[in-house]
């Protein structure tokens, strides 16, 4: 059960029942679609930049309780961040939930983010995690094309 | 000596109650622990567990058969191709085929579908036409057809399913048009254990000449298969979800049926002479298998149809619908818990959705207290929109599941409720 608590933490599973930041932008600077085909996970990143900071972001979907409370997380973490701030932070968290070896020794850097931490010892939620991270870098790439998790 | 037979004194109609425990021995995955609990295997849909008579089979043809099949004229090869075609000779009586010839060895039912898709569809698809599918097909036999009709110009139809998932015959009827060229519907669908009309389905598509193929995918796990009574064109089926290896399955045609269609990929042993000016094809069976087949699997597969010959079928069959109306039971009777999928006609397949709650979230909870089950879309994405859900958790049952296996996963379902508080 400890891999589960670790997993299912409050601030995931308060997260996931009121996701902040859930709503579309109209109109948005860029958008980006993920899925993870896995499990049937989509959503999409909405952005609003002024120059190279992210003045406003939203999401909307359907997921799982990873997926979900990781987009609602990660919009309060990037929200008002440089893109090189949001890619860092991206960069981070995903060695963090891979175990990387760039993972951060304490995973408190990552502030509410290290909430995730329980993952990396579930590594078919892995993709759940980083979903919305991998489509907000393709929103903020201005890709066209939906990212997949696989 | 004579043997006088005791008088079977058990009442008409009462069987002796199948013997789970020494069936459950055979099958070594079965004895394992997962994270420190005795494994709970409830994924047997996407996969099944294969006893110990498979394992043995494909160990001894490597280790004492191994050559290639009817190339060869020394002892080995000789030996290895008697036992491939052996086994297609066990798969023809397990189909119930009239003609060994009309079994074609294939990677697994999505090859099969892929083969009949393309060879058929080269041959007899044009501008214009249908094929006609059913709203609770498994992706592989959606997309093969979706990609000739692309490539042909033909269309895809859908024969629609009501909300307990069963396809509507008066719908089905009309569909069949003057345009539809085929029919490919699933016998039992993987998603929600529907089992499908199929021998009616196909009188009413004969009635209009068109030719039917079934995937029979979650069928031969389940049910007694036979192409003639069903009638049926093409059938097809997986070795891996009827306890047999992986990457070796079984496509049924019948003979006049592969006679007309064009080969599916060409090389060697499917040839009868070849120039560069021009290659005659072998017959059926050969000319759909180019290449080295799966000799191992061919006989693992064999393994397993005579593994499942040397049970009862139908005291199996009674037990599996024992244990669906008891997982049906247990789970519906948990709050906020619904069940997808309620046909009259099911097989032991259970796919339910725990409010508040994604498929994946009760896939992880489970899977700590030991027990295997599969959530996501199934590979029938059109029957998750058709319920509008994204994904459902599919509980998914064998001859050597038990009513415990049922309780285990009751009990990790609580816990999931549990662990979200809901
Ligand atoms: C109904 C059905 N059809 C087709 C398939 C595809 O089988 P395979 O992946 O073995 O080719 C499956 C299995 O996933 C199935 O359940």
């Amino acid at each position: 059960m400890s891999d589960l608590a670790d997993l299912y933490q409050q601030t995931i599973l308060e997260h996931n029942r009121r996701p902040r930041n859930f709503k579309k932008l109209e109109p948005a600077d860029r958008s980006a679609e993920g899925d993870n085909p896995l499990c049937g996970d989509h959503l999409t990143v909405y952005l609003r930049l002024d120059d190279d900071v992210i003045k406003e972001i939203g999401f909307q979907g359907s997921g799982c309780a990873i997926s979900t409370a990781s987009a609602s997380l990660m919009t309060a973490a990037v929200a008002g961040k440089s893109k090189t701030e949001a890619e860092r932070l991206f960069h981070d968290f995903h060695e963090m939930v891979t175990g990387g070896p760039d993972a951060p020794a304490d995973p408190r850097v990552l502030g509410k983010l290290a909430a995730f931490a329980g993952v990396r010892q579930f590594p078919a939620r892995v993709k759940c995690a980083s979903l919305s991270w991998h489509t907000l870098h393709a929103a903020l790439a201005g890709a066209a094309q939906p990212v997949s998790t696989e | 000596m004579t043997i006088v037979r005791p008088p079977i004194s058990a009442a008409a109609g009462s069987r002796p109650v199948l013997d789970v425990a020494k069936l459950r021995a055979e099958f070594p995955a079965l004895q394992l622990k997962v994270r420190g609990s005795p494994l709970v295997y409830l994924d047997n849909a996407a996969t099944s567990q294969k006893p110990r008579a498979v394992l043995d089979a494909l160990t001894r043809y490597y280790e004492e058969g191994n050559a290639n099949v009817h190339r060869g004229v020394h002892y080995l090869s000789e030996h290895a191709t008697a036992a491939y075609d052996g086994a297609r000779e066990k798969a023809r009586r397990f189909l119930g085929a009239k003609e060994a010839r009309e079994v074609l060895f294939v990677r697994g039912t999505t090859e099969g579908v892929n083969l009949v898709a393309s060879s058929f569809g080269h041959a007899n698809l044009k501008r214009g036409d249908e094929v006609l599918v059913s709203a609770m097909e498994h992706h592989s036999n959606i997309v093969p057809w979706q990609l000739i009709c692309e490539e042909r110009g033909a269309r895809l139809t859908v024969i629609p399913m009501n909300r307990r998932g069963e396809l509507l015959l008066d719908e089905y009827e009309k569909l069949l048009g003057p345009r539809t060229k085929i029919v490919a519907v699933v016998h039992v669908s993987n998603s929600l254990g529907t089992i499908n009309p199929i021998r009616e389905m196909v009188r009413l598509a004969h009635a209009k000449g068109i030719p039917v193929l079934v995937d029979g995918a979650q069928a031969a796990p389940h049910l007694p298969i036979d192409v003639q009574a069903l009638g049926c064109d093409f059938y097809t089926v997986s070795g891996h979800k009827m306890f047999g290896p992986t990457g070796i399955g079984l496509l049924y045609g019948r003979a006049d049926r592969l006679e007309a269609l064009p080969p599916y990929q060409g090389g060697g042993d499917m040839i009868r002479s070849v120039t560069f000016a021009k290659t005659t094809f072998a017959p059926i069976p050969a000319k759909f298998e180019a290449g080295t087949p799966h000799i191992a699997g061919a006989i693992g597969l064999g393994a397993a149809i005579d593994y499942l010959g040397g049970l009862d079928r139908e005291a199996l069959a009674i037990h599996e619908q024992d244990l669906l109306r008891y997982a049906t039971d247990r789970l519906s009777a948990l709050p906020g818990v619904r069940v997808i999928g309620t046909a009259g006609h099911k097989a032991s397949v259970v796919s339910f959705t725990v409010e508040g709650v994604h498929a994946h979230d009760v896939g992880t909870i489970v899977d700590q207290e030991g027990v295997a089950i599969r959530t996501g879309h199934h590979c029938t994405q059109p029957v998750m929109d058709f319920f509008g859900l994204p994904a459902t958790a599919r509980a998914s049952f064998a001859f050597y599941n038990t009513r415990a296996d049922v309780d285990a996963l009751v009990a990790a379902v609580e816990k999931v409720q549990q662990v979200f508080g809901a």
